[in-house]
């Protein structure tokens, strides 16, 4: 009698989080169908995808808190959106604590999946590809975390993004890992977003791999607190298919890791091979802006020890053939512009890396008054606390 | 028109009370209960906001409006009401959204094609519940008789006032959310009372529905009005169509870019702003609006196309607003080449 009683009891205190699973298949009236089941979705509930190709005409969205939308494998479930009639993305996430996992999805006429305002989300192999390679035409982003607190990316497959493949904004508690970026314009973008890490990523074949940036006019700003570590960034050689226009647009062919204002920047353990512009590049906001909030220099930027091979051999830079002579042939594989906050240094390299400078004489107006000069950095950086980086662990225990 | 609008709509309700009246059936109410209760209504029939199953003719307290600036969904003409249960009412709050009561219901059925040949295609309404406000579409049936519950939205095929055949797109129930929300809630967008008439204000106050007319009310032009001046024109056309997401709060708030008739910041409405998250929406265009050349504005370009991916907004137009075109063309071509 106990035990049934106690049985009675933990079915009752459990029944709010009897989640129910919804399985869709492919076929005629898929698109409402899994549409349907996005919105009817209860919290704790699980939309299971079984394995085909759902060919999509409008985007799908889900705004409805923990909910996971799982699939038979990147390879078996592919949401096709190549005749994608209507809406911005494939998916719009506006819910948290969701769980995205397990599927593809191919060609989406603009941005793959966005999750705005979405805290606390997975995406969990996923594969996100433009099928003919790289486009001007090509979406935007492939996976997309926009405005949200806690942002899981591990073991996604992304290429063909005419913008970031893994674009994270405006966000803060970022993981992203695991994952491969390739044949995108930039291969990973954290953009004003604070405490990311990213690590154990290929970026490859991408213009740029990896990119910390923060920009003025934007709601949320002040990015850092940026680790990047244990990344595989080679063959960075596409040139840049970007429509002009967009900040991603002026990102030169084979640049490496790079970052573009933020404070606290802690790159090491990577793997650069291949990147002939520059296996890093630091730099102030290229740009003028009147935003007074807003900090143009990278500060407390540290390289530390990286595995580096065949950088700045051909630099995708106005008169950087002749500067690569000046070096030898080949030019160290830091660059930095040489701006800095006047209160705070710019880069440190603690890893014996050589660079150079552009000694570039102010921001914003160019590479006009470039003086380029070997790279003396300082090797101390600035302490800060790295225990509150990354995603929440949380998020972990639902991979 | 609009005065031809209203005679149409008020003669039609006294000619149903008469009728109601003379018969002795008593008049279909709102059923309240549907309005405030749970879960989502599998038919529009069932709110009751009509007193005949083709939705012609409105309900008691089921009130008419329009918009001065509406916006955009390829050239449908709207039909519009308000409810409001008996014994509450609407609070003015300055020139912004009128305050609803809990149990208010606001209703728009999309409609295509002239006279008897005029169809109704969806009903989108917003229900104002206790846990707050609930959008859901309903879809029309052929024989115009019944509109059903589309949670997951559809396509019609038609043809617009200006003669396109399109795919039209019921928006889905989350869709609805996309422009009806700020800062994850859903709310209703048109009725501010800058954006309603003063006559109408005034007669709702009249009759109890409203508190008040609060000043600001009216404020924003008709934008086919010539009369206006083409800035506020083009401002009043982007608040109504752009600005539900391209606000702070709003769906598009990470772009920086904020559209609403308030904003006086000019970076913030887009002159020589560059774009952020815009892709290949973009163009190939350096900033929303550069000053005094229109065929150089992200604006122009997006509003201008029917991609997606690239057209602006989103959701709710398979067609350029030709007409709107023209006007934003002008109003940038207007300004000051010096704006900063």
């Amino acid at each position: 009698m106990i035990r049934i009683s106690l049985a009675a009891v933990l079915l009752a205190t459990a029944a709010p989080a009897l989640a129910e699973t919804h399985t869709i298949s492919p076929g005629d009236g898929a698109q409402e169908r899994l549409q349907e089941a996005l919105i009817l979705a209860e919290p704790g509930d699980e939309i299971v995808l079984e394995e085909g190709r759902y060919t999509l005409l409008d985007g799908l969205s889900l705004d409805v808190d923990n909910v996971t939308v799982r699939g038979a494998g990147m390879d078996g479930t592919v949401l096709d959106f190549t005749n994608q009639a209507g809406a911005g993305e494939g998916l719009l996430v506006t819910s948290d604590g969701v769980t995205l996992r397990d599927f593809a999805m191919e060609n989406p006429k603009g941005d793959g999946i966005k999750s705005k305002g979405a805290d606390n989300i997975v995406y969990h192999a996923i594969r996100v590809t433009w099928t003919e390679g790289p486009k001007p035409t090509n979406g935007a982003y492939a996976i997309y975390p926009v405005e949200s607190t806690g942002v899981l990316v591990d073991g996604v497959i992304v290429s063909g993004a005419s913008d970031a493949g893994i674009y994270v904004g405006q966000s803060s508690k970022i993981t992203v890992r695991n994952s491969i970026a390739e044949y995108n314009v930039a291969g990973i973008e954290i953009e004003n977003s604070r405490d990311a890490i990213v690590e154990n990523n290929i970026a490859r074949h991408n213009t740029g791999g990896i990119l910390v940036f923060d920009l003025p006019g934007l709601p949320v700003m002040n990015g850092g607190n940026v680790i990047v570590r244990q990344n595989l960034v080679t063959e960075n050689t596409t040139p840049n298919f970007a429509p002009p226009g967009n900040i991603v647009a002026g990102v030169r062919r084979g640049t490496g890791i790079m970052v573009m204002a933020n404070e606290n920047v802690w790159v090491e353990n990577n793997a650069l091979e291949d990147n002939p512009t520059a296996p890093f590049m630091i730099v102030a906001y290229t740009q003028q802006f009147s935003d007074e909030r807003y900090n143009p220099y990278p500060r407390n930027v540290v390289i530390g020890v990286n595995a580096v091979d065949r950088g700045g051999y051909e630099p995708d830079l106005d008169g950087g053939e002749a500067i690569a002579q000046a070096f030898g042939g080949e030019l160290p594989p830091i660059l930095w512009d040489g701006l800095s906050d006047p209160e705070r240094s710019a880069l440190y390299v603690t890893g014996g890396i050589p660079g150079w400078t552009l000694n570039l004489p102010e921001q914003g107006k160019g590479l006009g008054g470039a003086n380029p000069a070997p790279l003396d950095a300082k090797t101390a950086p600035e302490d800060w606390d790295k225990s509150g980086v990354g995603a929440p662990t949380e998020l972990e225990t639902r991979i | 028109m609009r005065g031809i609008g209203f005679l149409l709509a008020a003669s039609a309700a006294l000619a149903a009370s008469v009728v109601a009246q003379a018969t002795g059936i008593p008049k279909p109410m709102v059923n309240d209960e549907v309005v405030t209760g749970k879960g989502f209504p599998r038919t529009l029939g069932e709110f009751g906001f009509f007193q005949d199953y083709g939705a012609r003719e409105p309900s008691d307290f089921v009130h008419p409006y329009e918009l001065n600036t509406p916006l955009f969904s390829d050239g449908a003409e709207k039909l519009r009401y308000i409810y409001v249960p008996e014994g509450a009412q609407m609070n003015a709050d300055g020139e912004g959204l009128l305050k609803f009561p809990v149990g208010s219901a606001i209703i728009k059925t999309f409609a295509f094609g002239e006279g008897d040949e005029q169809r109704f295609i969806e009903t989108r309404v917003l229900l104002h519940r206790s846990d707050g406000w609930l959008a859901l579409p309903y879809r029309w049936n052929e024989e115009q008789t019944e509109a059903k519950l589309a949670l997951a939205g559809g396509r019609v095929p038609l043809t617009t006032p200006s003669g396109e055949e399109i795919s039209y797109r019921i928006p889905n129930k989350n869709q609805c959310k996309a422009c009806h929300s700020v800062d994850g809630e859903v709310i209703p967008i048109g009725p501010k009372a800058r954006n309603l008439s003063g006559e109408w204000l005034a007669s709702m106050h009249k009759q109890g529905w409203l508190d008040q007319v609060a000043e600001g009310a009216d404020t924003l032009p008709l934008w086919s009005d010539p009369s206006a001046s083409t800035d506020a024109r083009a401002r009043a056309y982007l608040d109504l169509n752009c600005a539900h997401c391209h606000r702070p709060g709003g769906g598009a708030s990470n772009s920086g870019l904020d559209l609403s008739w308030e904003q006086q910041d000019a970076f913030a409405i887009g002159i020589n702003k560059p774009p952020v998250a815009a892709g290949r929406g973009a163009g190939g265009l350096l900033v929303s609006i550069e000053p005094g050349k229109p065929e150089k504005s992200i604006l122009v370009h997006r509003m201008n196309s029917n991609e997606p991916g690239v057209a602006m907004p989103e959701l709710g137009r398979s067609t350029v607003d030709k007409e709107a075109v023209t006007l934003i063309r002008d109003w940038i071509a207007q300004m000051d080449q010096g704006t900063e």
